[in-house]
Formats: C-alpha cells, structure tokens, sequence
C-alpha cells in the first residue's frame, strides 16, 4: 500500500473529469424535475447519447460532433418519453423505467460494431494565463472543453430558472400545473421544452463518458450513473448551484476510490467500487431526514386539461 | 380535433385488450426493425413467436426452456406487481434475486457433500430470506426516514452485484476449481440441485413455485383484507389513508414480499438451470420483470401469460440468433418497445377518445 503515490493535484483535476457526466444528466433532470415531470429514464437517454456520440464522433473522427449528436439523441429519446407522458397520460415512474430498458437495449444493438474501437482524443483546452497558476491551474483549468461546458450550462440554467421570466413560468408549472394552466400558460408545451433539455444534457453527459472518460463504447458502461444523477436531484433540493456541489462530491468520490484501488489499499477491490453507491444511500438517507423541501408540488402528478 | 375524456372507472375491456394490441404493434415495429438491420421480417417473427413451440427440430429443445426462462420472470413479476398497484416501487429485484442465490447457495454449499434431504428446503428458505433482507433495507429507510425506495433499491442492485463479484472468487469458490471463479456445481451435488420434477420438461422447483404464487397472489388480491388494501390504496390513496390502512405495513410488506419472490427465483435458478454461482448468472431477469408486470396489467392470471410471452421472446431471440444471426441485443430493444407501446395504449383504458369539430367543441365548453 502506498498512499504517497496518490498526487492530491492530479486526484482533484480528475474529479472535475469524473464528475462532469452526472453534472450534466443531473442539471438537465433539475430543470424537468422542476417543471413537475420525474422522468427516470435518464441512464437508458445517457447510455443512448453514450453510444451515440462515441459512434458519431468516431466515424467523423470529431468528438465535437459526436457530442452534438449525442445531444439530440438523448433529446429525440426524451420526446418517446414525453409524448407517451403529456399526451397519452402514462404513469411517469413506468414510463421512464421503459425509457432506461428500451435505452439499454438500442445502446446495445448500435454499439455491437464499435466495441474494442478508441475513440478520438478531445485536445484539452488550456485557459490562457489561468492555466499557468500553481496548483490552481493544471486543477482548474487544463481540461477538455466539455468540462468548461457542463460549468456554463449550470451556470445558464441558474440564471434562467432563477432570474427570467421563462424560469419562472417554468417554475410555476412545476409547482402547479392546474394554477398555470389556469393563468393561460401551455403546461404540455413548457413540460415538452423541459424534457427535451433534460434528454439532451443526459445525451451529452453519456457522450462524455464514453467519449472523454474512458475512453470507449462498452455495453451498460453508464453503469447506474443516470440514477445517481436522479439521486443527486434530490440531494441538491433542485437547486442548479447544489446540483454542482453534489455532482462534484461524488466525483471526488469515485475518484478516490479508484486510487485507492490503484494503490492497493487493504479494502477489497468489491467494497471500494460499491462505496459510491453505498454512499448515494447513505447521502439519500441523510437529505430524507431532514425532510424532502424544495421538491415542486406537481412533481409526478398527472396533468390533465379539461378545458 | 382529438379529445380525451377521463372514464371514472378504467375499462375493463381496454385493459385486456391493449396487451395483445401492444404485442401486435411490438410485432409490426419489431418486423420493421429487423428489416433495418437486413433480415427478412416475416421470417424474423416467425422464428421468435413460432419456431420455438412448433419447428420439428428446435421444438423438443426449445419448449422446456420456456418454463425454465418463464418461472423466475413470473415469480419475481408477482412480487413486484402488488408493490406496483399500490405505488410502492421496488425496481431492484435484480439485486435481491443475486442476493436470495447467494444465501441459498451459500446454505447448500456449506453442507457439501451430505445427502441430507432438508438441505434443498433449508436452501429455499434461506433464499427467501435472503431476498427479502435485501428488500428490507430500501422498506425500513422508506419508513423509518421517508427515503425513495426506487433509488436505494436500484443503486442496491449495484451493491450487490459487486458482493457477487467477491464471493465467486472468494468466499464460495470452488475449492477443488482450480482457481477458476465459480462456485462447485449443484449438478454434482444431488441433494441440493433443483431439478426437473418431470424429466425434459424444464418444470423445476422454481416453476412449481411461481404457479403456487400466481394462485397466491389471486387468493390475496380477490379475497383477503391486505390484497384489499393494496389495491385501494393504488386506486384512492386518501381514502385508503382515511380507512385506517397503515402506509407502513403496506410498504413493509409490499417490498418484503417482492424480496423474497424474487430471492427464491434466485436460488432457483443457481440451483437448477444456472448451476453455480458465477460473476454473471443472473441474466436481467429482475428487471425483465418489471415489463412482465405491467403487461400483465399487474394481475396474477396475466403475469402468468406475460411470463410465458416474454419467455418465449428470450428462447425465440436465442434462436434468431443462431439461425439468422440477428443481434442478441436486437431481443432486449424489442422487450422495452413492448413496454412502450403498452404504456401508450393504456391511454385507452383510462380515457375515452373523442373525435369532436371544432364548433362542437365550442358548443362543450359552453
């Protein structure tokens, strides 16, 4: 065992990397889960725009596009959802656990020809001036621009849900469908824009693994991270700045287990790699204690106009 | 313009109905996949939904694994669906299934090589246990502390498959293996292999066991007060609360009687058809339940036929592999499209569908 190999700048670098795909899932199923919708098929729309991106990305042998392409996938998997959901008045939890297993198995059909492929490398873009600070530089700002990505769209949806006049009505759909719907605003139109968001950064947060992380397709290689995405949701009450905390804390997480499985710590290898979700329980646990506030009062309900 | 109009009541007739409509439309649009990927569509239905029951050489083969594959997917289906009618989620099944054969499992090993005849029940029960501890945990947070029973099940499942990882190469190892990972084989191990009750016809203990279910969970559902209180507190939860029926003892048992259906699968199928533990025995059955269930719409009689159907796509999928090279994943896409145009056509039973003008709908809002 030799926890001296464990470079404490390198670890804090690769948590950004580790974190930034259910950052990604996560703020996008923030911003559904506050429209009022629970869509649990976020790992099958990850594992979708995974296979998506790394297919595209690999026969245009640019990443960029795999990931642009990986967004629409997962966005154009979403609207299976949504339209089964807003307009056909499915059961939300059913609907969504459909959406994960349907996910998994078109993953598995369009990615049997890329299997063993690597995919092409994403340059690192390195912040002029930033970069070259101690510490701080190679931590912060010596990654791949997706990482610089993830950061703005936390920072947009923030800005919009808290700040505009379109979060707000998205909020107030969220917290009650009936009251909106009464003021004259399209539940089923803003719901659909929500969801479409949410399918899309799911999408590219699935691209960002298996584009930028590991780098290859492998079947079922999101390996639950669209649930700890949900997880994290609930963890961070919905709020886009706790969503980024959450995400990086287990980053940082599944980072340090996998270092301390790269230096052998006495803890067997099985204990170290089920701790990230051991510590999701226990974190669900902790946050239902102090009660569930902040969870939008239509969450999971059905919408249905009369009029 | 196209309107739907609530029903208070579900159709009865749209619920039977839109299964056998869904595996319709499963089939069109399977057919039409399977040509996109270059395979002659007719041929490809046939040989999933026929061949395997009826085709002179792959029949006799073919129809015994259609109990083998249909009694771990009813039985866990069964447990599963009366958490489901009452809005208790248990998704991991899966985790409690490995759960439930390795306690089972680890409970036969132990007494290798006696001949003893309680050790194959002794299995059985520790199997249950096994899975119904593994659904406690997600029962007693959701009561105790209110937390999402869907999330710690299914991050649960993960928990568990690493604890399978471990104890194949570890704890129940074979000893005499010579190194491979993989526990001994209950095929060399009479007393506590599980099987075939009438040779060559894939009816094993695990089949018994799910027919016995079904009849169980009808008998609970129709005419017992708990079977009672699942289902009203599915359809009007607040007057279920108002009733005096506990949420807690609901929760309990819902998650705890799924657990433990789905532990017995488990242990069934390490001890039968699967043979040994090993790193990936468990074959998705746990989450191929959950479809199972719902197009069952949730009752026994029609989780014993969706079972069957869904066994029969797992053996017909194998066989359109071998015979036509279609992909193995091919199958499970079909599996969620069966589950998607179920949920879609479930809008019949709960709505009318109303074609109306635009002035006649000026006319009803007046």
């Amino acid at each position: 065992m030799d926890l001296g190999q464990i470079n404490p700048i390198l670890l804090l670098a690769s948590l950004m990397v580790a974190a930034t795909p259910i950052l990604l899932a996560a703020i996008g199923e923030a911003v559904v889960e506050k429209s009022g919708v629970l869509n649990l098929g976020v790992e099958g729309m990850m594992i979708t725009g995974a296979v998506v991106g790394f297919a595209i990305g690999v026969n245009t042998g640019a990443p960029s596009i795999g990931f642009v392409a990986a967004a629409f996938a997962g966005a154009a998997l979403s609207m299976l959802f949504g339209v089964l959901v807003l307009y056909l008045k499915s059961n939300q939890v059913a609907t969504g656990l459909g959406l994960t297993l349907f996910g998994l198995g078109l993953s598995a059909l369009i990615g049997k020809p890329f299997e063993g492929i690597k995919a092409p490398t994403m340059a690192k873009y390195e912040v002029p001036l930033l970069s070259d600070i101690p510490a701080l530089g190679p931590i912060l700002f010596r990654h791949d621009p997706m990482v610089y990505v993830s950061l703005i769209i936390v920072a947009l949806t923030w800005y919009v849900l808290a700040r505009t006049r379109a979060g707000l009505i998205l909020r107030g759909v969220g917290e009650n469908h009936d009251a909106a719907h009464a003021l004259g605003y399209k539940v089923i139109r803003v719901r659909l824009m929500a969801i479409a968001f949410g399918g899309a950064c799911a999408g590219l947060g699935g691209a960002y693994i298996s584009l930028v992380r590991v780098p290859q397709w492998v079947e079922g290689m999101t390996a639950g991270a669209g649930w700890i995405a949900l997880a994290i949701v609930v963890f961070a009450s919905w709020r886009p700045w706790r969503v980024l905390l959450g995400a990086y804390l287990f980053g940082g997480i599944s980072v340090l287990q996998l270092n301390l499985q790269a230096a052998g710590v006495a803890i067997p290898v099985e204990v170290l790699a089920m701790s990230p979700y051991l510590i999701t329980i226990l974190v669900l646990v902790v946050i239902s204690l102090r009660g569930n506030h902040g969870a939008p009062g239509s969450l999971g309900r059905e919408f249905h106009a009369t009029h | 313009m196209i309107r739907l109009e609530k029903r208070p009541q579900p159709s009865k007739f749209w619920a039977a109905v839109t299964p056998i409509l869904a595996v319709i439309a499963t089939m069109i649009a399977g057919g039409i996949l399977f040509w996109m990927l270059g395979k002659a569509p007719l041929e490809a239905i046939r040989t999933i939904f026929w061949d395997p029951l009826f085709h002179e050489t792959f029949g006799p083969y073919s129809r015994p694994q259609l109990l083998v594959k249909a009694g771990p997917l009813i039985l866990i289906a069964i447990g599963l669906s009366l958490g489901f009618r009452a809005g208790i989620w248990n998704i991991g099944a899966e985790g409690q299934y490995i759960m439930g054969a390795i306690c089972g499992a680890a409970v036969g090993l132990a007494f290798y090589p006696s001949d003893n005849v309680l050790i194959f029940p002794a299995m059985v029960l520790a199997g249950a246990m096994g899975g119904w501890a593994w659904a406690m945990i997600p029962g007693v947070l959701k009561v105790k502390f209110g937390t999402n029973e869907i999330l710690v099940s299914l991050m649960l499942v993960y928990v568990a498959e690493n604890i399978l990882a471990s104890v194949s190469q570890g704890l129940l190892k074979n000893p005499d293996g010579m190194g491979f990972p993989g526990s001994r084989n209950f095929r060399d191990f009479p007393a506590a292999h599980n099987t075939d009750l009438i040779e060559g016809t894939g009816m094993h203990w695990g089949v018994a066991a799910a027919l016995i279910a079904v009849i169980f969970a009808y008998i609970l559902l129709t005419r017992h007060m708990l079977g009672f209180q699942v289902r009203l507190t599915g359809e009007a939860p607040r007057a279920a609360r108002f009733s005096g029926v506990s949420p807690t003892r609901l929760i309990l048992f819902c998650l705890g009687a799924s657990g433990a259906l789905a532990g017995l699968a488990g242990l069934f199928e390490v001890s039968g058809p699967s043979g040994q533990i090993s790193i990936d025995f468990n074959a998705g059955y746990g989450f191929t339940a959950i479809i199972v269930a719902f197009l069952g719409r949730l009752h026994p009689i029609g989780i014993l036929l969706a079972g069957l159907l869904m066994a029969l796509t797992y053996i017909g999928g194998e066989l359109a592999q071998l015979m036509l090279g279609l992909p193995g994943a091919a199958i499970q896409m079909f599996q969620g499209m069966l589950m998607f145009f179920l949920l879609a056509m479930d809008v019949l039973s709960h709505y009318r569908v109303r074609w109306k003008t635009p002035a006649a709908a000026q006319e009803g809002a007046k």
